[in-house]
């Protein structure tokens, strides 16, 4: 297929980026979303222009290095990552408009490229356990039940992709840092740094009471 | 404490959340004092007058009215001025908007502000109109009920009025829903009841108040 | 320059710290002869580790804690990207919480077995006892490992093995376990005991009187090449499967800090052996620019198949039972689906070469789950490996609850690597090489779940052991500064070689090379290696390297955010590294693990290993580019367990 790609240009932090506008031809359906970038790329290196830079690594959904902000969704129409993103979603024909994550957290590199490292001091202000190497009892020492485990799983599945941040109106890392603080603060692991790792309004058996409510 | 309250963005919210949900609560009050209306003359002023004597024999004539105001002008400050820096702090987390521009959200969700600003000056009016009476053409103490349907009887006393509660009604939508998530009362499960009770409240409260000049209007209340 | 394969054999490499006595003690006793630094004056050392993965976000941390000053790198914009986020299936342990026949002792004999007999018996031992620890530590640290009702671990099974050892965390393992690794380190980071340079690249080495104690580096974002110095430096930077353009690795993995410590006299060993998985999704077209894995876990349900006849092209639901020929579980009727992937792998490979591949171009074998949906439920199944299931719909465009998957090998894993020995230094004192930069314990074939449970162990247990020792014994009174001849040398060549790819301006791209090299790779040195392949591709590599110096073309400058530089400087290290592969390939002519020479199999088409021969560590010694390297041969010893030829039927 053919398209008109629109992309956010932006030498480094300091100039001020503009749209440029690009056609590219022979995209394969099967192609996924930054492999069409890589497309592009091929074509304006060997023009002689500077390819667009964009952040991207596994390409398989998991290492959160991938973001893009797709005719105004991040990771663009399907729920999934921009790696995972597959040309099969646009028709031939159409115009898509890629931008970086836009907030003021995360400012821009270069082109598409962001520094994400606030979501590194995030967790580096409290999203982990202490637990020294060489301390720990044994794995089964204390059972966790299967719903909290669950539960703190899902939590701890976010990949830090700063998508919550790049979609929120407000820019806001809420979606964030919640999910590390229920990752953490479930686990019986994580109870002793619960009360320093997060202040909460509520005393503790409200929220067991409004958890357990239908 | 204060601190971690007045400092955070999650404890601006909060506040805002419980200083919303005092407001709402006042509304839903005030709404049925409103339909006393429909009894008459003696059962409207009769009840305005009770308000002054609430709480009586503890508490002195007015004291009771003068806490709730007290309680709600402070709810009213808090809410504002969180919603005041919770604004400049949204407007400043993303400097540079989007090029491709997406609506994302209801209506209700993206008039809150304006919304809000337009419940501020509306209740400025409205005190000054049925309150003190330093608007109204023809303020008398002690009788609201004859004043209220003055203020009925111009075009202009129920079009502010009117689209102030429409107002009210967007942002009660948006605002209760919006205060649950805050609080943690909100997930996957009871998102649509939370939301069904945010449209019932949000009708009810417009529909109670527009009835009353509604009725003025069409002589129902006269 | 004389001909690169007329290397010469030097004197035989040997593990000097592996103390003697019985091999379960061996662990305790090198830790207790070990000297150890004084708690008050670690703070005085400096660590550099490079990577942030499993082994170096571990050795980061750890390091830290025990009060070193530890200075982390890493070329991705934060520790938490690095690739070992992406493995999927688990990590073993020999917890025997399942009661069925497990113990160190067995998941030992697994593991030397699995790695066809050619890893030290020393090291995987340690690998075997540590592998428990880690799962408390992991614990410990709030790594959401998948429980039962009761509240305690799952295990499930993987391929190779009979037991069930495997701790998971649905398909995520790799990323939760990274997620505590990075999480530890960023408690250090807090505290001040970790310094971390994100978006910071090693680019050389730098030795000082025969002793690493530096790297030179460049800053991605401004660009500036930068120099580092430490007490010590450690390599945690992974494999080198990107050698062949498409594999399993991230898109930015490379081997340029192995390489260029290899160029700076650190051996290199068994670089022939690279891990092809069997499970992953086939490419699509040319376009593909990685290869996505499927977690082998899949394969405990799922039945691999092709059809009977050559050139069936029907679809799957149209060919009736009878005409399929379910290859794994007909010639290995013990393991079936399950055995180890160089097996897997090698079988897919030559039903397809038989012409009765599935897919276009008939390079895929089917991965059925009719079979256990019909068992156990589509619920059942969707639970297990739902998240497997959708990225696999998302990537084909199919879906696999009702047609069956196709799956083909892909390169995934290097169990050659630096040279180490028992306290995982490199030949050059004061270099450590820790996780799959190492080539220590998985011999010529990594068995499932095995490197998660290698990189934590390193990283974690054995490195912040054995490096106090070197720092006790080398105290380092001088310091070295940017001014240091050595220092100065290793910037300039560094700088030179930037300005150099930046001032070619060819017209053939940093990709267009990438590729070329890596389909060289993955004809002759791949699954299936021949002595003629090999030579054509020895005999091709220094064409394009000459072509790549050439006509090569970097957009932009070194002053900035470059990518098209970053990608060119890393091939400029694959082209060399791929030479060094080919020749450990076409010197070791036998076939083990994932490495199959043609020219040596059984009868019936299984790998044949020739131990008299060939039952050594082959550890490489450069000596300049293009120049034939010099062979240091480490003598495999196995007191416990008996090389036999590997039967999984």
């Amino acid at each position: 297929m053919k398209l008109t790609l629109r992309v956010w240009r932006q030498q480094n932090p300091e100039t001020p980026g503009a749209m440029a506008t690009y056609e590219v031809d022979n995209i394969s359906a099967d192609m996924s979303f930054l492999e069409m970038l890589d497309t592009l790329n091929e074509e304006l290196t060997l023009a002689g222009d500077e390819p667009v830079a964009f952040d991207h690594d596994c390409r398989e959904g998991i290492c959160g290095a991938c973001s893009l902000v797709i005719n105004g969704d991040a990771h663009g129409p399907e729920r999934t990552t921009t790696c995972q993103l597959h040309m099969r979603s646009f028709a031939d024909g159409d115009t898509i408009d890629i931008e970086p994550w836009r907030a003021s957290a995360f400012p821009v590199i270069k082109d598409l490229v962001v520094d994400r490292s606030s979501f590194d001091r995030i967790i580096q202000s409290g999203g982990y356990i202490s637990a020294p190497t060489g301390t720990a009892p044994d794995a089964h020492a204390t059972p966790v039940p299967k719903p909290d485990a669950d539960f703190a799983f899902e939590h701890a599945e976010c990949i830090g992709c700063g998508a919550c941040v790049a979609a929120c109106p407000n820019g806001s890392a809420m979606l964030f840092t919640s999910a590390k603080v229920n990752h953490l603060n479930v686990l019986p692991q994580g109870a002793p740094e619960r009360e320093t790792r997060s202040w909460t309004w509520w005393p503790r058996w409200t929220r067991r009471a409004l958890a357990a409510a239908p | 404490m204060t601190r971690t309250l007045w400092d955070s963005t999650v404890g601006k919210k909060t506040i805002m959340a419980v200083t919303g949900l005092v407001m709402l609560g006042y509304l839903v009050a005030h709404m049925v004092g409103n339909l006393k209306i429909f009894f008459g003359p003696g059962e409207f002023d009769g009840y305005a007058h009770w308000l002054r004597t609430m709480g009586e024999p503890v508490l002195h004539y007015e004291w009771a009215l003068w806490l709730v105001r007290v309680g709600l002008v402070a709810a009213v400050v808090l809410h504002g001025v969180s919603a005041y820096q919770l604004s400049r702090r949204d407007i400043k987390a993303r400097p540079a908007k989007y090029v491709h521009k997406k609506p994302r959200a209801s209506y209700a969700t993206r008039t809150m502000r304006w919304g809000g600003i337009i419940l501020a000056l509306f209740i400025v009016w409205h005190i000054l109109d049925l309150t003190t009476g330093t608007v109204h053409t023809s303020f008398e103490a002690g009788h609201p009920y004859q004043n209220v349907i003055d203020t009925f009887s111009t075009w202009y006393g129920n079009v502010i009025y009117i689209v102030a509660v429409l107002a009210m009604g967007l942002h009660v939508q948006h605002g209760f829903w919006s205060a649950a998530q805050t609080l943690g009362v909100g997930n996957a499960t009871r998102d649509r009841i939370l939301k069904t009770l945010a449209n019932l409240l949000a009708a009810v409260l417009t529909v109670g108040f527009i009835s009353v000049p509604v009725a003025v209007m069409t002589g129902v209340v006269s | 320059m004389p001909d690169y394969t007329q290397y010469a054999t030097g004197e035989p490499v040997v593990d000097t710290k592996a103390p003697e006595g019985p091999v379960n003690e061996r662990w305790d006793t090198r830790r207790f002869q070990a000297k150890l630094v004084n708690p008050a004056n670690r703070r005085k050392h400096t660590v550099i580790v490079v990577g942030t993965g499993l082994a170096g976000g571990a050795a980061g941390a750890t390091l830290a804690e025990q009060g070193y000053h530890v200075v982390q790198f890493c070329f991705q914009d934060s520790p938490r990207r690095a690739h070992s986020v992406a493995a999927q299936g688990g990590i073993n342990a020999a917890k025997n919480y399942r009661n069925d026949g497990d113990s160190i002792h067995r998941l030992f004999y697994d593991t030397v077995k699995g790695g066809d007999f050619r890893a030290r018996e020393s090291n995987v031992h340690r690998l075997a006892q540590i592998s428990v620890e880690i799962i408390d530590q992991c614990v410990a640290q709030g790594v959401p490992f998948a429980r039962e009702y009761g509240g305690l671990l799952d295990n499930r099974s993987f391929g190779g093995v009979q037991v069930s050892r495997t701790f998971y965390a649905r398909g995520q393992t790799g990323q939760q376990l990274l997620l505590g690794a990075y999480q530890a380190l960023s408690r250090q980071i807090a505290s001040g005991g970790v310094e971390l340079h994100a978006r910071t690249e090693m680019l050389d080495l730098i030795v000082v009187d025969g002793k690493a104690r530096g790297i030179v580096t460049r800053d991605l974002v401004t660009g500036k090449i930068d120099t580092y110095f430490a007490d010590a430096v450690v390599l945690a930077t992974g494999g080198y499967g990107n050698v062949f353009y498409l594999s399993t690795n991230a898109m930015n993995s490379n081997a340029t800090a192995i390489w260029r410590a290899h160029r700076r006299g650190a051996y290199m060993a068994n670089p022939c052996f690279t891990q092809i998985h069997p499970t992953c999704i086939p490419r699509t077209g040319d376009h593909q620019s990685k290869l996505t894995l499927m977690s082998e876990s899949l394969r405990n349900d799922g039945r691999i198949w092709v059809p009977k006849a050559k050139g069936d092209d029907r679809p799957a639901d149209k060919i009736p039972e009878d005409e399929r020929d379910y290859y794994l579980e007909r010639i290995y009727p013990a393991f079936g689906n399950l055995v180890p992937r160089d097996i897997a792998s090698r079988a897919a490979k030559n039903v397809c070469d038989e012409g009765r591949g599935v897919g276009p171009g008939g390079q895929g074998v089917y991965l059925d789950f009719a079979e256990a949906i019909q068992r156990m439920g589509r619920k059942a199944v969707e639970a297990k490996y739902g998240n497997l299931f959708d990225m696999y719909q998302r990537i084909t465009d199919e879906d696999p609850y009702t047609v069956p998957m196709r799956i083909y090998p892909a390169v995934h894993y290097t169990m050659g690597g630096l040279w180490v020995d028992y306290d995982l230094q490199t030949t050059i004192p004061g270099l450590f090489a820790i996780g799959e930069a190492n080539f220590s314990d998985h011999g010529a074939n990594r068995l499932g779940a095995s490197a998660l449970m290698q990189g934590l162990a390193d990283g974690y247990f054995v490195l912040p052991s054995t490096i106090n020792d070197y720092l006790a014994r080398n105290p380092h009174t001088d310091t070295v500064d940017a001014a240091h001849p050595a220092v100065a040398e290793a910037v300039a060549e560094t700088e030179d070689r930037i300005n150099l790819l930046l001032s070619v301006d060819g017209d053939r791209t940093p990709d267009s090379f990438h590729r070329e090299i890596g389909e060289l790779m993955w004809e002759y040195c791949g699954m299936a290696r021949t002595d003629d392949g090999l030579r054509k591709a020895l005999a091709r590599i220094p064409e394009i390297r000459e072509e790549f110096w050439r006509r090569i073309k970097v957009p932009g400058t070194g002053e900035q955010f470059n990518q098209s530089l970053e990608k060119a400087n890393r091939i400029v290290d694959y082209l060399e590294l791929a030479e060094l592969m080919c020749l450990d390939a076409l010197h070791r002519a036998e076939s083990c693990g994932g490495h199959f020479r043609e020219e040596s199999q059984t009868p019936d088409g299984e790998a044949e290993r020739r131990d008299e021969e060939f039952s050594y560590a082959a550890a490489w010694e450069f000596t300049a580019t293009g120049g034939a390297p010099v062979l240091h041969k480490e003598d495999l010893v196995f007191e416990y367990v008996h090389p036999t030829q590997r039967s999984y039927a």
